[in-house]
């Protein structure tokens, strides 16, 4: 094998592995800022939307038959009063309008539980708990 | 409205009619296959809500899809009550702690069988 030729293998290997470092760390990059990207992203919009008093936003995936890492089953608690005088249909309504994206892509169970200030307090804060998954269909 | 679109809302129109409580589950009553289905069915249970129409999703993919957007409503439990969408899970839940099931209930001319218990502890 010539010089010039050893120095072209040598140099497109070294491209190569950049690149596949390039890759790779593009990936691990993209995992991280995915990472609780659909999370972050229910987290934002409900709170520029309705300006909660209280909001949480917790990925419950985990409790089911999902892949681990899944974002796919979200329970959000969320106070604010925008939903006075609105009936429960209505304040989910609200809710899955503003989460459409979501709910059209990745997120598929939604558990909301949107309270006015008056009936947060009034139930002392309480959260009901997520019934356990029965097996689902895997999705 | 397109045709399929017409004829689309019609069935499920009449999916929905079918009984005075129809419920859109993963799963059957005697079997659910969700947490959130079976929450819907213990609580209709609680009630004494035990023979009505349901169907099951995860058997029927064109119901899975097609109820989602005749309700406008992105998940699954879903029920209605004479025809009339009134919620998932957490709104029965939360209908049911309020005591306003109850009377939703009673509206569609089905008495909760938690009256009866409530007669029997008050006559006791």
């Amino acid at each position: 094998m010539s010089i010039t030729s050893i120095f072209k293998f040598r140099l497109v290997t070294t491209v190569i592995s950049k690149r596949s470092i390039g890759r790779v760390l593009d990936t691990f990059r993209c995992s991280i800022c995915m990472m609780d990207s659909v999370q972050a992203s229910i987290r934002n919009k409900l709170s520029e939307h309705f300006k909660p008093t209280h909001l949480d936003v917790m990925n419950e995936s985990n409790m089911h038959n999902v892949p681990k890492g899944s974002e796919t089953h979200f329970k959000v608690v969320i106070v604010s009063d925008l939903f006075n005088s609105k009936t429960l249909l209505q304040r989910h309504r609200m809710v899955n309008e503003l989460l459409s994206q979501e709910l059209n892509g990745p997120v598929h169970a939604l558990s909301i539980q949107a309270k006015t200030p008056q009936q947060w307090e009034d139930s002392k804060h309480y959260v009901t708990k997520s019934p356990p998954c029965l097996g689902g269909s895997g999705k | 409205m397109s045709d399929k679109t017409a004829e689309d809302r019609q069935y499920f129109n009449d999916l929905v009619k079918a009984d005075k409580v129809v419920v859109f589950m993963k799963g059957i009553p005697e079997q659910p296959m969700c947490g959130f289905s079976n929450a819907v069915v213990q609580i209709l249970r609680m009630h004494g809500v035990d023979n009505y129409k349901y169907h099951n999703v995860l058997d029927d993919q064109h119901i899975r899809q097609g109820i989602k957007t005749y309700s406008d409503w992105p998940t699954i439990p879903q029920v209605y009550m004479n025809g009339e969408f009134v919620g998932g899970c957490d709104i029965l839940l939360q209908m049911h702690r309020e005591g306003d099931l109850i009377e939703k209930l009673t509206e569609v001319g089905i008495r909760s069988a938690l009256l009866d218990k409530d007669d029997n502890e008050a006559a006791n």
